[in-house]
């Protein structure tokens, strides 16, 4: 047999040149005459280490990164086919510390598997979830998903178990079931990188979801800027068919479950479940009122189970360990692990599947080691566009939903972004409702035109002369309450989160002395 | 020996690019009512027709509104209405090279207000326009989901990670010299 190469595929790997090397890869060994076989996999979640090449050496994963076409006949020098020592030689992927101290459990094939494989997936444990809930009546695979605790990995926070049950308790000739994909929020890629990466994990997790809901129809909304994606998720979804995952016989269970990809079109607001569902129907993609929530009348007016990726990535294990398994892990309300997406100014960026509870000092020093400019961290943005800015002094805050919403912020989609000192706020604040005009669907007053009004009232603090802050810094409170309370969806209701936040914590940006907030 | 397909299954050639060599904005009727009539069953059938129209020809003219709404039995608003609703429609062909920089907090975190700058400057082209030879056409966009390794760009397609004005300068010279 001959040697495997395991050479990442994902977008962020091949945006480093792993293509480049992989192709270098085979026309090394094509040289030497050496026989080798590339696998294409994920990536592991290690960013500053790609592209990260492993070979298999005594049951073991030995990697080497961050590789370039350029070394690879050096590596070829070094026989790293056989574990050899170079520059570049990382040891056991597994045993790296920052792999090592994670619990991956929704994350667990990612890196490893080959994506579009469906007999790797099955090798390492696919399909098990789905074989069990096949077993169950749907009461109790919903029973399952409500026991784990698992809410909404989307930014919501619903807890999933409670959307089923009222799918799977409403009747309608047609119930769907739909993937929220569209990952918009900067510092974020979890999604992605499942869908890259481990995409039978999500078609698995809404199959069960279909199952248990009584749904025949499946649609992933993904966002336009993942091409990528697409191509992966079309390949993994025909493979399924073939084999008879998906389709009219599910598994032989008489079950029928068809999934399709629909791509959006650089619309930030249609992450939000309503204005997706509007774009799904080929419309402009407006929030909707709710009630009637979307599990009661959802895509074509029909009940509908909406997850984002990663919520339904996790439904596989629960259904295969059960859920008391995974709500062993977590802390509160908060249960399950959380993959932490840690991104901007930090030596070590990547993927960080955890259980609930770490620090957020914990992620961006023990994991992060600190800002990659090596000049001291000034701000870490959480959760997105709309979420808090946190100074310094508050990062030994939990990752957790309810102790970042106790600190005027939010958890989101797990992103964390961080800055250093050349960070300033005040422009950041700016920034926050800059995007939010940009990115309103125009329904609510407040959102559409609050958020212009906003930019101009932030212009006006930073130029005006001292004596004439106070009063404009009044009018943007208000117009931030304004905003909070008279928005239907959390992109006006939120935005204002990252706008007082900085104001709060790094008053001296927008030329002022502490003030109360 | 080594196996070419084993990476070659995702197929990762480069991107389809929209084949708009000339910078006239004529356009092909029957292409538009060709994916219209393709697609016009499907549910929600709007969207992945403008979608597809979008990546086929890199734009999606205006004058495409009547036929669409005809088509699909909708109102010439609600047609329009879509179309101008999303990012992604353009309304003018592009020019022969697109070029989008990540302007997200995550790039920005890494220098990605200089970069964008300097892009500016080496494209002589400022956001939201094309050049005026046609070569470069220059878009922003927020958040490409490669926020572990920012600043991020896409060139014709291609996503490019932890970018410095060199290695932009780098890609640029490396496309067709005809079409710079």
């Amino acid at each position: 047999m001959s040697p495997s190469v395991y050479v990442p595929c994902d977008s962020g790997a091949r945006s480093l040149g792993a293509d480049a090397v992989a192709k270098a890869i085979a026309s090394e060994a094509k040289k030497r005459q050496l026989p080798v076989e590339i696998v294409r996999t994920g990536s592991r979640g290690l960013y500053w280490l790609e592209p990260m090449v492993e070979v298999t050496n005594s049951g073991k994963r030995l990697a080497y990164g961050p590789s370039t076409a350029a070394e690879v006949p050096a590596l070829f020098d070094a026989d790293f086919l056989h574990g050899g020592n170079h520059r570049l030689a990382l040891g056991d992927a597994d045993e790296i510390p920052y792999l090592k101290c994670q619990e991956r459990l929704t994350f667990a094939r990612l890196g490893i598997v080959d994506p579009v494989s469906l007999d790797d997936y099955v090798k390492h444990g696919g399909y098990r979830g789905l074989e069990r809930a096949l077993a169950l009546s749907p009461e109790q695979v919903v029973e399952e998903v409500t026991v784990s605790g698992l809410r909404g990995r989307g930014g919501a926070g619903f807890p999933a178990g409670i959307k089923w049950r009222t799918t799977l308790q409403t009747n309608a000739p047609q119930k769907y079931v739909v993937a929220n994909a569209d990952e918009g929020d900067s510092g974020t890629f979890a999604d992605r990188m499942i869908m890259e990466g481990d995409p039978f994990v999500l078609i698995e997790g809404m199959t069960i979801a279909a199952i248990a809901a009584g749904a025949t129809l499946g649609y992933i909304y993904l966002r336009s800027e993942y091409p990528h994606s697409l191509r992966v998720l079309e390949a993994a979804i025909s493979a399924a068919e073939a084999k008879g995952y998906l389709g009219e016989n599910i598994f032989g269970s008489g079950k029928r479950f068809t999934l399709e990809v629909r791509v959006g079109a650089g619309a930030y607001i249609c992450g939000e479940e309503t204005a997706m569902l509007e774009s799904l129907e080929g419309k402009r993609g407006m929030v909707r009122f709710k009630p009637p929530v979307p599990a009661i009348s959802g895509l074509f007016g029909r009940p509908s189970i909406i997850n984002n990726v990663v919520t339904l990535a996790s439904v596989p294990i629960i259904l295969e360990r059960g859920g008391a398994f995974y709500k062993d892990f977590g802390m509160g309300r908060s249960r399950g692990t959380v993959p932490i997406q840690l991104a901007g100014n930090v030596k070590r960026p990547g993927l960080i599947e955890k259980a609930f509870g770490i620090s957020l000092r914990e992620i961006i020093y023990d994991y992060g080691d600190g800002t990659a400019s090596g000049r001291p961290l000034r701000a870490v943005q959480v959760g997105g566009p709309l979420g808090a800015y946190f100074p310094e002094s508050l990062l030994d805050l939990p990752f957790d939903y309810e102790a970042m919403a106790a600190q005027g912020g939010l958890l989101g989609h797990g992103g964390i972004v961080v800055f250093d000192d050349k960070v300033d706020l005040a422009r950041q604040a700016h920034y926050a409702m800059e995007f939010c005009a940009l990115e309103s669907c125009g329904k609510c007053t407040p959102c559409r035109i609050g958020s212009t009004r906003g930019m101009e009232v932030i212009d006006r603090i930073l130029a005006g002369r001292d004596g004439e802050k106070a009063g404009q810094l009044e009018l943007l409170r208000d117009l931030c309450d304004t905003m909070t309370a008279g928005s239907l969806c959390a992109l006006g209701g939120l935005t204002p989160l990252p706008v007082i936040s900085a104001l709060k914590h790094f008053p001296q940006d927008f030329g002022l002395e502490a003030v109360k907030t | 020996m080594t196996t070419e397909t084993q990476w070659t299954t995702l197929n990762l050639g480069p991107q389809r690019q929209p084949s708009l060599m000339n910078h006239q904005h004529s356009w092909d009727r029957t292409v538009v009512e060709s994916i219209a009539h393709a697609l016009k069953d499907r549910p929600g059938a709007l969207m992945p027709i403008l979608r597809r129209i979008q990546d086929e020809m890199g734009w999606v003219p205006r004058d495409s509104v009547p036929m669409l709404a005809e088509i699909l039995n909708l109102s010439r608003a609600e047609v329009h209405g879509v179309l101008t609703f999303y990012h992604d429609f353009r309304h003018e062909p592009p020019g022969r090279n697109v070029v989008k920089v990540c302007r997200a907090e995550s790039c920005q975190a890494m220098g990605g207000e200089a970069l964008a700058e300097h892009v500016k400057r080496r494209l002589g082209c400022e956001f939201g326009a094309t050049r005026a030879d046609g070569a470069f056409t220059l878009e922003p966009v927020y958040c490409l989901g490669n926020c572990a390794c920012s600043p991020a760009v896409v060139i014709n397609g291609e996503l490019l990670g932890r970018v410095t004005p060199d290695r932009f300068d780098a890609a640029v010279a490396t496309l067709d010299r005809n079409n710079r």
